[in-house]
């Protein structure tokens, strides 16, 4: 994590005074997005630099969703599964990924390639369905779209 | 074209969100308005005049949330925009912040000089990229232009702004699980009283309005609340964004005058049900409004009145068109795994409940349904109702009770024949 403490100054520098606590979210955002999850020793010194208990940081990383504690495939591939993808074939095309994959959801290929996920609405209703690749949207699925943009994924 | 447009009335384009296209389309000459001639309570008494409802889905009058904060209490004062959207259906605020991010900071602005707001925050969910990285350009910009900062546009008015990433948890777009989560921890919604408007933000007050209730407001200021209310019908003035998602042959963000006819919308504007299929139901706003059928929505208008007096609600204005043919056991299986999974466990009725909910409806759809099981699964929805700090546990009975009113049939069928009358289908399928 030390190596991002010039970035989170930055980040406080736009809070006002007395906001470290709210600077939680971001700085935990900005760790996952380097070492592509959070480890035992980014809450420890996080916890240290912010002045916040280390069970805050850790009650954070369990209640949200985007928070992961271990590494996971290259290729995220987040699957919307509520009611206006469902009603479009969200289940059509995530069977046909789990079956071109051979994973389930909660599963990573063995090559570490893709890990494959079903979450609950992404506000992506009109353009469904929909899943989500590393941080991208993308809608509209059909299973050529979904074929040709797997390949892409090196 | 249903009706009046006041946000969505320009053609989008490739740049249409940048500043200098807002600029040409007037923007932010209300600011200019408000700091050059307007005193602080003017603006409180504008909006209240107007009869703004807050549009992310409790309708709450703007301008009586602004009213409790007191202008010169000596403290901090917050205000934050609510861009967590989240609710299933939902997705009109990504269209603001994708296509028209200035509209909404312009109007924060107004909204800060009125409640003597120094600091204001926009909470953006923490899936949404491009809204993102549109709104946080649009910060820049406006940064840059001198929007925000020190001493705006030489009037001594001073005002910075945050934009605030969410990190994946529904109940964070409950205003108070908000203000947790802008805090820095789990997003658990706190009890009122105090309201947000008197201990807020680090206990201080704040004012949190949907991101499209506040960007209304720049366009009230430029045209007066007489102008505004002569949009819409007197008990619902001005217009909504819906966005339409389902079995819908042109799915997409509306901006609808309300008063306007609900079947003329979906069947002219919306292009109706794909194959001709006719409408079962329709969830109004966002899936924890009360659903209604065809035959119920065929006279209304959307405004609020008309769908309070039909027992539902404009919500969050996230419509769900849903076809003849549908399996509503399924239906109702999907949104009991969605409120379970977003309980935050906090009050003991809705952790519980909201997985009792789910796993009757779970053994119901797979055959195995007790004949007692309809009658369960009212008595949790309505045990649920305001015994909960927040409105989730309530919400996940009225989504429960409101699908078994309508159709308690296909639930008496699916738990006595052990199968889906409809074969669980989920999809809008071909009239074989």
């Amino acid at each position: 994590m030390k190596h991002l403490v010039p970035e989170f100054e930055k980040f406080r520098e736009r809070f006002p005074a007395g906001f470290e606590s709210s600077l939680v979210l971001p700085c935990l955002r900005r760790i996952q997005e380097d070492r592509g999850y959070v480890a035992n020793s980014d809450i420890e010194e996080l916890a240290v630099f912010l002045g916040v208990p280390q069970i805050q940081i850790e009650e954070v990383l369990s209640f949200y969703t985007q928070f992961r504690r271990k590494p996971i495939g290259r290729w995220h591939l987040q699957f919307c599964h509520n009611v206006s993808c469902s009603m479009n074939g969200a289940e059509n095309v995530l069977a046909h990924v789990e079956q071109k994959l051979g994973i389930k959801p909660g599963q990573t290929t063995p090559d570490g390639r893709y890990t494959l996920s079903t979450v609950e609405c992404l506000g992506s209703c009109g353009t469904a369905p929909m899943m989500m690749v590393n941080d991208g949207y993308h809608e509209n699925l059909t299973f050529t779209k979904l074929d040709e943009l797997l390949e892409g994924l090196k | 074209m249903p009706g009046r447009q006041l946000i969505m009335s320009f053609p989008v384009t490739a740049t249409s969100h940048a500043l200098s296209e807002y600029r040409e389309r007037g923007g932010y000459g209300a600011l200019a308005k408000t700091l050059g001639q307007l005193k602080p309570q003017d603006v409180v008494k504008e909006v209240t005049a107007s009869g703004l409802q807050g549009r992310g889905g409790a309708a709450f009058a703007v301008g009586r949330k602004w009213q409790v904060v007191q202008y010169d209490d000596g403290q901090p004062h917050y205000l934050i925009a609510n861009a967590d959207e989240g609710e299933p259906g939902t997705f009109k605020d990504r269209w603001i912040l994708e296509n028209n991010p200035h509209v909404l900071l312009e109007s924060m602005l107004i909204a800060s000089y009125a409640l003597n707001v120094r600091n204001c925050f926009v909470y953006i969910r923490g899936e949404f990229d491009l809204p993102y990285r549109r709104l946080a350009g649009a910060v820049e910009e406006a940064y840059a232009a001198g929007l925000f900062g020190r001493n705006i546009l030489g009037s001594g008015f001073s005002c910075d702004i945050v934009v605030y990433r969410g990190a994946g948890a529904y109940v964070a777009g409950e205003a108070s699980g908000l203000l947790s989560s802008l805090e820095g921890k789990k997003g658990y919604p706190r009890n009122r009283p105090p309201r947000l408007t008197v201990k807020g933000l680090y206990q201080r007050p704040t004012v949190v309005n949907n991101v499209e209730s506040l960007s209304n407001i720049a366009w009230i200021i430029s045209n007066g609340a007489e102008a505004f209310k002569a949009v819409g019908t007197p008990k619902s003035p001005g217009t909504r964004l819906f966005s339409v998602s389902g079995h819908i042959n042109r799915p997409g963000v509306y901006e609808v005058e309300l008063g306007y006819p609900w079947m003329k919308f979906l069947d002219e504007d919306c292009g109706g049900v794909p194959h001709g299929r006719a409408i079962k139901c329709v969830v109004p706003g966002g899936v924890s409004s009360k659903v209604l059928t065809g035959a119920d929505i065929s006279n209304l208008k959307l405004s609020h009145e008309d769908l309070w007096d039909a027992g539902s609600t404009l919500g969050s204005g996230g419509m769900i068109v849903i076809a003849e043919g549908t399996c509503m056991v399924a239906l109702l299986q999907v949104l009991m795994r969605f409120y379970h999974h977003e309980s935050c466990g906090q009050c003991t009725p809705c952790r519980h409940g909201t997985g009792w909910l789910h796993r009757i409806v779970d053994r119901i759809v797979a055959g195995d349904g007790r004949s007692d099981d309809i009658e369960r699964l009212y008595y949790i929805s309505k045990f649920n109702d305001g015994t909960t700090i927040c409105g989730l546990g309530d919400a996940a009975g009225y989504a429960c009770s409101g699908i078994l009113d309508k159709f308690r049939d296909e639930f008496e069928y699916c738990i006595e024949h052990k199968r889906s009358k409809f074969g669980g289908n989920l999809e809008c399928l071909r009239s074989s």
